[in-house]
């Protein structure tokens, strides 16, 4: 399985593994209740938005419909794709890998002989590592939303895939901006309007003057050719309206079939993710507008490769629309960096070791980051189950000597009931000798609970006794 | 082979076999209001929008009085643009001559609207108002919807729509809730959106 | 009726009384009672923690074992939802229905009022395969609230994890250990006696934190409570 880059830092995911991330984020009181707080408000949210609907089931149960459909004939809707948006004036480029998308955009970008970009909240250029790649070539890649603006002026990560900032709370917040944004006001408090302001004024310069700018997109309509971009502030319409040339790097996957499949994911996306109604903006356009130079890169960098596992595929009908980052009850104590990878939270814990392999402790470790509790499930737009494809990860994930021995003993002792009663009996001969921190593994049982007392007689053996 | 034949080749080898897919579709194409035109009123109030609706005579005396001594954008064809220039300081209209830098100098813009969605309080703009910039770089938006433009539902404002019309959907004033998850409107876009529904 | 019980090896071990109580409960309520010796594991530790074929193998057992009979009762939703949602998949159609016991008393029995007595404040945690697995809904409350004596209070963030998960209890120590503190937290805020749950797995995570921490409140399988009688 060749590698397939995931946006992260090598450092972050080299020599260790979710459980120590995550181990460590739990002693961050601050996070854990920044995340907290934030989690929870904006489940409330979604909840109050989605019981607004009667047909919220029925629009879900389309969703994943359309989206199974699209991936099950996604060679034939690309093509349908590249020709529309062809027709209306725009270039279509076709990337392998991370490193064939940058090399793409790098190219697009020095053809324009500018050296900076502006820059939409774009997943899929942040799993490629563009502005990194960007940088290296000399060109300057400006993170317009604030979350990302926060997350870039803290030479920070980011840790969720809607609010890449939601570790930080204002406070810290303001602490960087006056540290990092060249022209902050000075007297800037920590009230959140304050901070968006300081923001507003910040970049507003730079979208008046931008050249060139680089988005994702949330959906592409294979029948017209037209890009969909969801959002809030109002920066993704400065970077897809303003700028000459726009670069647009959009994952395979984030195809529909018709323009009429919009009416789905319309409902769908912004209850899911924001909580809202609908977002303050979408943008639609189709090829070349007003005079756009327009590109769009479609990404593959592992996708087919998830395409082709039965189970693991439905992970390509996410709208990255965080629903189930919100619900999670490890995301909220582990934090999005545990993850090791731009795409955190449940989603991320299917989509990154289909992704990127399992190759890595770190990689290896995600299947595992789950409680199985299904709440992600539950709150999934298009139906992903992904306690399911955690489960399924899991049977292919490598698994260490002593727990094979351990797994294999018990399913020994499974093997004939017999053999388990005699191992009970045993246990409860023992049963005094049981010590109050367990040994191995099982310490970490104990580090926090007691262990059980071991009765005296089994269930089996009263049956057989007394029961009968 | 090149990028695009080895992704397409790719794609065919993994979902070779797989099975085709039934798309259900029974979702809500198509919904009855009782009052399409206070329901878009309450959920475009809900996003701190200003909210006004006047008999559709009315329409040019409340713009008036809304524009009275503003620098205003407008494009070319709105309805009301003589009420507009009457009453502006100042009236620039939209047209491939007119720059950023002086779109930035207007205090506001007033367009029309090619359609509006009720239960969403969503105004959806094409290219009849104007190019893109026209409603984005100024810091007031003044929207009029007439009553006729409101449907109930999403699905119902796609049919209504061009496809290759540029489109911008636009619920309430721009906003962020990046600061823990704290809604604050007005980032970049217009940070006040008025909305004057002609019923 | 002629019921098997599966009372799953986590009981059979560590919480006889639970079965005990189930078979109590079953009997005064008319049921003919029958325990198949030859029953171990459903299998569901195995293919949660990645060991697929040796979960099959079971899966397997379980069906040659409960073969034949009218139902099968477990005093656990979370083995009952790994038989009725993973079966499928791992075994394909054949193997008997399996009922959750607030389930066979509510749709099967069609009881709510089981007779039992048990003057103490109760809280109950509805563990997330119970919910979100079974949708066991408001079953287990509803018998609850029919116990003579027994004060019902809601606990606040009740659909949450607990954070045990079975190895993730282990895999996951720092988190799991997060998770529960918690509900433990939410527990004690009840001001309940007692910690009542449809799970012993998920009881043993919760009422080992509790114990370790001298809170006094003790855990109890609902079974045990509607089989407590004057």
């Amino acid at each position: 399985m060749s590698a397939t880059f995931l946006g992260m830092p090598g450092n972050l995911s080299k020599n260790t593994d979710f459980p120590k991330n995550a181990a460590k984020a739990v002693q961050n009181s601050q996070l854990r209740f920044n995340l907290r707080k934030a989690t929870h408000t904006i489940r409330g949210k979604r909840a109050a938005v989605v019981s607004e609907l009667p047909d919220w089931q029925d629009l879900r149960a389309a969703g994943r419909a359309i989206k199974d459909h699209t991936l099950r004939h996604l060679d034939r809707y690309l093509l349908q794709l590249e020709e529309a948006v062809t027709a209306r004036g725009g270039h279509v480029h076709w990337a392998r890998d991370a490193a064939e998308a940058n090399r793409i955009v790098t190219d697009l970008v020095k053809a324009t002989g500018e050296r900076e970009v502006v820059k939409v909240k774009s997943m899929a250029t942040q799993e490629i590592g563009l502005n990194e790649h960007l940088a290296a070539h000399g060109i300057t890649a400006y993170e317009t939303d604030l979350a990302e603006l926060i997350v870039q002026l803290g030479h920070d990560f980011p840790s969720h895939i809607l609010v890449p900032a939601i570790h930080r709370n204002r406070a810290e917040i303001r602490e960087i901006f006056l540290r990092e944004m060249p022209g902050a006001p000075e007297g800037l408090t920590d009230e959140p309007r304050a901070l968006a302001e300081a923001a507003r004024l910040h970049l507003r310069e730079r979208f008046l003057k931008a050249k060139v700018a680089v988005s994702g997109a949330n959906f592409m309509i294979a029948e017209t050719g037209t890009m969909v971009v969801l959002e809030s502030e109002g920066n993704g319409r400065m970077c897809l309206s303003l700028p000459e040339t726009l670069i647009s790097v959009v994952g395979i996957e984030k195809l529909l079939p018709a323009w009429h499949d919009l009416e789905v994911f319309l409902q769908l996306l912004p209850r899911s993710s924001t909580g809202e109604r609908m977002n303050p903006y979408t943008s639609m356009w189709t090829g070349s507008v007003e005079g756009q130079d327009f590109h769009l890169v479609l990404l593959d960098n592992g996708r087919t490769r998830v395409l082709a596992d039965e189970v693991g595929r439905q992970a390509l009908r996410c709208i990255r629309c965080s629903a189930c980052l919100n619900v999670c009850p490890v995301y909220e104590r582990a934090g999005g960096h545990a993850y090791g990878s731009v795409y955190p939270g449940p989603i991320g814990a299917i989509l990154t070791p289909q992704l990127r392999g399992m190759g890595s402790e770190l990689d290896a470790s995600l299947p595992y980051a789950s409680s199985l509790c299904g709440a992600c499930y539950e709150v999934c737009p298009v139906a992903i189950d992904i306690p399911q494809v955690l489960v399924d990860l899991r049977a292919k994930a490598p698994h260490g000597l002593a727990e094979r021995a351990g797994m294999r003993a018990a399913w020994w002792l499974f093997a004939r009931e017999g053999r388990l009663a005699a191992a009970q009996r045993l246990a409860a001969r023992l049963r005094r000798l049981i010590p109050r921190r367990l040994p191995g593994p099982l310490g970490a049982w104990t580090d926090t609970r007691d262990v059980p007392d071991i009765p005296r007689q089994s269930f089996r053996d009263w049956w057989k006794e007394s029961g009968s | 082979m090149n990028a695009r034949q080895e992704i397409l080749a790719r794609i065919r080898r993994a979902v070779a076999g797989a099975p085709e897919v039934e798309i259900p579709r029974g979702y809500r194409t198509h919904v009855t209001l009782e009052d399409p035109v206070g329901r878009f009123a309450e959920r475009v109030g809900d996003y701190r929008a200003v909210v006004h609706v006047v008999p559709a005579a009315e329409v040019p005396g409340r713009l008036a009085e809304l524009v009275a001594g503003r620098r205003m954008a407008a494009p070319e064809g709105l309805p009301w643009l003589e009420a507009v220039r009457g009453a502006a300081a100042e009236l620039i209209l939209d047209g491939p001559g007119l720059s950023v830098a002086e779109l930035d100098r207007v205090d506001g813009v007033v367009t029309g609207c090619a359609v509006a969605v009720a239960e969403t309080g969503t105004i959806v703009l094409d290219e009849r108002q104007g190019r893109r910039a026209l409603t984005l770089v100024p810091d007031y938006h003044l929207c009029v919807v007439q009553a006729a433009q409101i449907v109930a539902s999403v699905p119902e404002a796609l049919a209504r729509l061009t496809p290759t019309s540029p489109l911008t959907w636009v619920s309430g004033p721009s906003a962020t809730s990046d600061i823990e998850l704290d809604r604050v409107e007005g980032v970049h876009g217009p940070r006040t959106l008025e909305v004057v529904i002609s019923a | 009726m002629r019921v098997a019980l599966f009372v799953t090896c986590v009981n059979d071990t560590l919480f006889p009384g639970t079965g005990r109580a189930v078979v109590s409960l079953l009997r005064r309520l008319g049921c003919e009672v029958d325990f198949p010796l030859a029953q171990t594991c459903c299998g569901q530790m195995h293919l949660n923690t990645g060991y697929r074929e040796e979960a099959v193998r079971l899966a397997r057992r379980f069906a040659g074992v409960f073969a034949g009979y009218d139902a099968v009762v477990a005093p656990s939703g979370s083995c009952a939802a790994m038989v009725r949602e993973q079966y499928p998949r791992l075994i394909g159609r054949d193997f008997p229905a399996v009922h959750d016991l607030s389930e066979f008393l509510i749709d099967v029995l069609e009881v709510e009022d089981v007779g039992a007595y048990f003057p103490h404040r109760v809280t109950y945690h509805p563990t997330c395969h119970s919910l979100r697995g079974l949708h066991l809904g408001d079953r287990p409350t509803r018998l609850l609230r029919k116990v003579r004596g027994l004060e019902l209070v809601p606990l606040p963030g009740a659909e949450e994890c607990c954070g045990f998960g079975g190895t993730f209890a282990v895999k996951n120590p720092a988190v799991s250990a997060a998770m529960c503190a918690d509900k433990v937290r939410n527990v004690l805020g009840t001001g309940a006696e007692v910690l009542c749950a449809a799970d012993n797995s998920c009881l043993m995570h919760i009422g080992g934190t509790l114990r370790r921490q001298r809170t006094g409140v003790r855990v109890m399988h609902l079974a045990e409570i509607l089989e407590a009688t004057e």
